[in-house]
């Protein structure tokens, strides 16, 4: 280690810790617990849409068949794509790469942008087809017209949980996007060396967090009961 | 002789409360000892709103016809009482103002992993204190602290969104602070600091953090999901729309039960610590007490459904809840057993901490058994929604937190403040708290037993007696409660200089002096003893 | 967080394993399995999570600490939701009328 890497490592060494191992330590187990809040968090959520749809499973389906699958399976895949390019920029900074940090930060960013630009496009068709439970309720036919007597309420009941969840994702999302925004611009000062580079390993954690829960958001309200 | 001599001021040595001056030095910052007494401020000034409520109610209750209100007022102040004193209060009390100011002491760190989230925690209590204030002023709410739905989801015209702001704001500076205990107890104990020499205060933290860091998120989102239906007029739990109460009622108690642990655990951890030093002696079976911290922590989020019993959960649950209920009281029992074995054959003093634990551990096991009453469904069935339950959760919290709280103020005040109190005025203070709280909830039980309903703004008149006696007790109670007000705040001017360790007790804490350095230790201290080494030669067995 | 660079291959082909997985989940959502449809999605989903958790975000060379952690947030939730579930899937079991009546005639002699 040269000495100006020696003195960026004391510079990022909070008062409280004796050795930038041991804030390390504190700082990726900090993270995790969060992750941990995060489940539960949006757990809550997972664990009332899962007594809802065993409760009104046809209601459930009915919406779900309403939802666009390609556009699902479409911004599935552009999100999963965004954490490999989360994945790259810690490696980058990994390997004192600058450069590779800083576009590898911008894809993701610009990947996150274009699932929430569809992610918006879906809400405006909810609008569209006045599927939106307290601001514009008005099914028309479709699926939603075959349900039993009581069927209508209860997809009114999956529709809340769509708005819900998918919208506590997309706020986490642009939050994750604000702080790759903040990242981006660190990076390109330089402040992350192969010896510190926390803040792009946090950040990242959190965002692979988001992707997981789109990967169980998916299958859950898109792909219910099957299209055949 | 009109010549005096003037005596020297003697300058007190740095240390945290003299290092800075200013109220940006207080307000921006970022040491745990400062923050600790910011929380201090803030929790006495939503106790004393809680308790103004409770105050208003106990007047209210004095004539069976109601004295004070009219029943839409009473509903919103005991709805308030119950918000303001379990989510700006309790929760709180021990971690955020003890927990913060010890912890770092006791692992023998310099201040916690966070420090900035730690102020944050602090904020972030401000805003939801701030939101709810708002609600109660701008006219109230009356769904009682339980929210339960779909009244307050749907029927309620009061200010519910407003305080679920608030309430789901203050969940995150819960969450805060036990991630910060968490990644401190693990990663910067001091050298030689292993797990079984730490202090149960401690575990006590450690375990009261799991809880805060599982639990909260689920009445975060149980809140926004209530908020969101009363405010856009839909939601899950309208039963128009084929929603469940019940599901309110689950997702709300998997965290709300929980949450009594996350109050009663840190009053357990004090005592552990007041027993030991004022009996000179180790806490009588060091490890099990610790593992009981933590099975506390963990089985009480498997027995939620005991609120449950009457509201149309299946009773197969409710078979299941009830068993468990009774389980999770058995390392509580032990640890009630734990302290006792540790008085018999120590060299007891009375000092008012002692006063304040000795009164917690009976208090709280007639908290305690009567909630074994409550976890058997037959008699939950008749004791369910009234006075008997009010008096069981009041033993608990009042007659063991806030004792707990109260007794851990005055062990570490002078590290604190730097200052001794007077004791006498101290010793008084607890005994009429003591006997002040007897008098108010006693009768409670028996009322409950009787009959009375509770969160009724009325009542028959045979029950009055009863009713004049508990309100007559609540004042006595808050006479107490304003004693040690007075004398906490004259000794920050006039009370005896502490020394380091003025109770001669065991633990890192006392080794630095009082009050302590912004640093906490000129250097970190290598640990080389177990936990209580009071009296070597006369331990009992461990 | 002293980790071992992982090989730029390594991610690519996990995010390769990851789009097969999701255009397998489609489509087995176009095929009639009645209630394996939702056995499947769930567990291509879980695969899904493990590819992430393992590789992304590392846990393949984290300290054992970490994954209690992470172990022990998922199976609070799924205590949340199996306590849950089990209210409602057993309410109703309610015994039958029949088997509480001390007046019912013995049918042993």
């Amino acid at each position: 280690m040269t000495d100006a890497e020696a003195q960026a490592q004391h510079a990022g060494l909070a008062h409280q810790f004796e050795d930038l191992e041991q804030q390390q330590d504190a700082d990726a187990l900090g993270i995790w617990i969060f992750l941990v809040t995060e489940i539960m968090f949006f757990g809550g959520l997972f664990a009332a849409y899962a007594i809802y749809r065993w409760l009104y499973f046809a209601a459930f389906q009915g919406g779900s068949h309403i939802l666009d699958i390609r556009l699902g399976a479409a911004n599935t895949i552009v999100l999963l794509a965004s954490s490999l390019t989360m994945a790259l920029s810690v490696r980058s900074a990994q390997t004192g790469n600058r450069r590779a940090l800083v576009l590898f930060l911008i894809a993701t960013m610009i990947l996150g942008g274009i699932f929430l630009g569809v992610k918006a496009y879906e809400y405006n068709q909810k609008f569209v087809e006045h599927v939106v439970p307290g601001l514009d309720w008005a099914p028309e036919g479709q699926t939603l017209g075959r349900l039993a007597p009581g069927g209508l309420e209860h997809a009114q009941i999956y529709f809340f949980f769509y708005f819900a969840m998918t919208g506590l994702h997309a706020l986490h999302m642009i939050i994750g996007m604000a702080l790759l925004l903040w990242l981006a611009l660190r990076a390109r000062k330089g402040s992350f060396t192969p010896h510190y580079f926390a803040p792009v390993e946090v950040v990242g954690l959190y965002w692979h967090f988001v992707d997981i829960v789109w990967i169980f958001l998916f299958p859950l309200l898109y792909l219910i009961g099957g299209r055949y | 002789m009109s010549t005096a001599t003037l005596e020297p001021r003697v300058r007190a040595p740095r240390n945290y409360l003299n290092a800075d001056y200013g109220w940006k030095s207080w307000l921006f910052t970022l040491d745990h000892k400062r923050i600790a007494l910011l929380y201090l401020v803030s929790i006495s000034f939503f106790f004393i709103i809680g308790g103004s409520f409770a105050v208003l109610m106990r007047i209210h209750l004095v004539e069976p016809g109601g004295a004070l209100v009219q029943p839409e007022t009473y509903n919103k102040l005991f709805t308030l009482h119950g918000i303001v004193m379990i989510f700006f209060f309790l929760i709180p009390s021990i971690p955020a103002v003890l927990g913060n100011f010890l912890v770092p002491l006791m692992v023998g760190a310099r201040d916690l992993a966070f420090p900035r989230l730690n102020l944050l925690s602090w904020y972030i209590y401000i805003v939801g204190g701030l939101f709810t204030l708002y609600s109660a002023i701008a006219g109230g709410v009356d769904t009682g602290w339980t929210f339960y739905t779909p009244y307050s989801s749907t029927y309620s015209n009061t200010q519910v969104t407003a305080v679920a702001i608030g309430v789901f704001i203050t969940g995150f500076s819960s969450i805060l602070t036990g991630l910060n205990f968490i990644v401190t107890i693990h990663k910067m104990r001091a050298p030689g600091l292993t797990w079984f020499r730490m202090p149960l205060f401690l575990w006590a933290m450690y375990a009261t953090s799991i809880i805060m860091v599982l639990g909260t998120p689920v009445l975060a989102i149980t809140i926004f999901l209530l908020a969101l239906e009363h405010l856009f007029h839909v939601g899950i739990f309208s039963p128009a729309l084929g929603g469940d109460p019940l599901l309110f009622q689950h997702l709300f108690w998997f965290y709300s039960h929980p949450a009594v642990y996350i109050m009663i655990l840190p009053a357990m951890g004090v005592v552990s610590e007041i027993i030991a030093c004022f009996a000179r002696k180790r806490i009588f079976g060091y490890k099990i007490v610790a593992f009981s911290s933590v099975a506390i922590a963990v089985l009480g989020f498997l027995v939620w459904g005991h609120h449950m019993f009457v509201t149309g959960q299946s009773v197969y649950a409710g078979l299941i809840f009830s068993l468990l209920s009774f389980l999770v009281a058995i390392p509580s029992a032990i640890k009630v057993f734990n302290w006792t074995s540790t008085l018999y054959k120590g060299s007891i003093s009375y000092e008012a901490p002692m006063l304040y634990a000795m009164g917690f551990i009976g208090l709280f096991t007639m908290g305690g058994l009567t909630g074994l009453f409550l976890a058997s469904l037959a008699t939950d069935v008749h004791l369910n929604g009234t006075y008997f339950i009010v008096a069981h959760f009041h033993y608990i919290m009042v007659g063991g937190a806030v004792m707990g709280y109260l007794g851990g103020i005055h062990f570490w005040w002078p590290k604190i403040s730097g200052r001794k109190y007077p004791n006498g005025w101290a010793a008084l203070a607890a005994a009429i708290i003591f006997i002040g709280f007897n008098l108010t909830f006693f009768p409670q039980f028996i009322l409950g037993y009787l009959g009375m309903p509770r969160r009724y703004a009325f009542y028959p008149a045979e029950f009055q007696v009863l009713n004049v006696m508990s309100s007559a007790g609540a004042t006595v109670l808050g006479v107490g409660y304003l004693i040690p007000l007075v004398y906490l705040i004259w000794s920050m001017r006039y009370g005896p200089i502490a020394e380091p360790n003025p109770w001669g007790a065991t633990g890192l804490e006392w080794k630095t002096p009082s009050p302590p350095p912004t640093e906490n230790f000129a250097e970190i201290p290598v640990v080389t003893e177990e936990a209580y080494a009071y009296a070597p030669e006369e331990a009992a067995g461990d | 967080m002293s980790q071992p660079i992982v090989p730029q291959k390594t991610y690519i082909m996990v995010f390769l394993g990851l789009i097969g997985l999701t255009i397998l989940t489609t489509g087995v959502a176009f095929i009639d399995l009645g209630p394996l449809n939702t056995v499947a999605a769930l567990a291509i989903a879980f695969t899904k999570m493990l590819l992430v958790i393992l590789f992304f975000m590392g846990v393949r060379h984290s300290s054992g600490l970490v994954r209690i952690i992470l172990v022990a947030g998922f199976f609070w939730l799924a205590l949340l939701i199996a306590f849950t579930t089990a209210d409602y899937r057993t309410r109703s079991w309610t015994p039958a009328p029949d088997s509480w009546s001390s007046t019912a005639p013995p049918t042993h002699p």
